[in-house]
């Protein structure tokens, strides 16, 4: 891998830009649901500039259009979104020694792309500036925004996202940002990342049976972190 | 649909998403978190992609555990070869892409 810089926006702009495939497929794919499901394309945007999360958007679009109580819809966002809590909690003391208001700015537009991103430039233990973190997590946003928009103005008159490939994007990005993570860690402790990660993934599938996909994240994520954390070796 | 029923949601939504993604900073800068805390939130970033990546080729099942993908579990093989040669974001997405594109044709 070339030397890559991790210091200014516009390296952070770069850094954002293999991200931007997945979004514009999800994007697209959220703004044709929305627009399917009634809203319109100022509902679209608003939704994506404010509530900002991709899993979620389609959640909430599938619950509007069976006129589910705003309680309900409120509480299956929060619990969907949960994991940002945790992404969040483990970047935090990166940037403890950020004013607040960059703080804040890096935490409002944490997702599981840039967050996977971030994680992977500091896991080569490269210094990361805000800058560059804001430059990754402002150009996400934007292409997430825009994508949106552009899913609802076209409606259903654009080629099947699915037909494209576009929705794999995302999981190839899953698949790219999982090898960043986990390439370190194998080869220093292989027992104990391979237990790590087994346990996830069996805790991930059983989950799945009784829970939702996102709260079964949620909960594999904590076992997972609660296995590495009592067998770690220094 | 009313207006003001889409706008409340919108408004709470984002409010309850917000939340959790900011509280960490907050309390970062107040607290500092003991040794065993550290050593768990070190997993986090391996686990949630990990649990992510499982989870985008599962398929949720009306009752019973779920199915695999089987042409996403495909497509993740050369996927991950190409992310761990390259260690390249760009090149993975587009083997993906290209990978998935192609099975769909073929046995889709």
């Amino acid at each position: 891998m070339e030397k890559k810089e991790y210091l200014t926006f516009k390296e952070g702009v770069y850094a954002c830009i293999p991200t931007i495939l997945g979004y514009l497929g999800i994007g697209i794919a959220a703004g044709v649901v929305g627009k399917n499901v009634g809203l319109s394309v100022l509902e679209i945007a608003l939704m994506s500039i404010l509530v900002y999360a991709g899993g979620a958007q389609f959640i909430i679009c599938g619950m509007l259009v069976i006129h589910s109580p705003i309680s309900a819809i409120i509480f299956t966002t929060f619990l969907v979104n949960l994991r940002h809590f945790l992404m969040s909690m483990s970047v935090a003391s990166y940037f403890k020694k950020e004013p607040l208001i960059t703080s804040i700015g890096i935490g409002t537009l944490l997702t599981d792309e840039s967050y996977g991103v971030l994680m992977g430039a500091l896991s080569n233990e490269h210094r990361i500036s805000s800058a560059w973190t804001h430059g990754l997590n402002i150009t996400a946003y934007l292409a997430w925004i825009i994508s949106t928009i552009v899913g609802g103005v076209l409606g259903t008159w654009i080629p099947d996202p699915y037909l494209l490939g576009l929705d794999f994007a995302l999981v190839a990005m899953f698949a790219g940002l999982f090898v960043l993570q986990v390439d370190g860690p194998i080869k220093k402790y292989t027992k104990e990342t391979l237990i790590v990660l087994g346990t996830v993934c069996v805790s991930l599938y059983l989950l799945m049976g009784f829970l939702s996909p996102e709260l079964s994240v949620l909960f594999a994520t904590l076992l997972g972190c609660t296995v590495g954390m009592v067998n770690h070796h220094e | 649909m009313s207006s003001n029923y889409v706008l409340l949601t919108i408004l709470g939504c984002s409010i309850v998403t917000w939340i959790p993604r900011i509280l960490p900073f907050l309390i970062s800068k107040r607290v500092d978190f003991p040794d065993w805390f550290l050593r768990f939130l070190s997993y986090i970033p391996i686990c949630i992609l990990t649990a992510l990546l499982f989870q985008s080729i599962l398929e949720v099942q009306a009752t019973g555990f779920p199915k695999v993908k089987t042409l996403e579990a495909l497509s993740c093989i050369p996927t991950l070869l190409v992310a761990i040669r390259t260690k390249d974001l760009m090149k993975t997405v587009v083997v993906g892409i290209i990978t998935i594109a192609v099975l769909r044709i073929f046995l889709g």
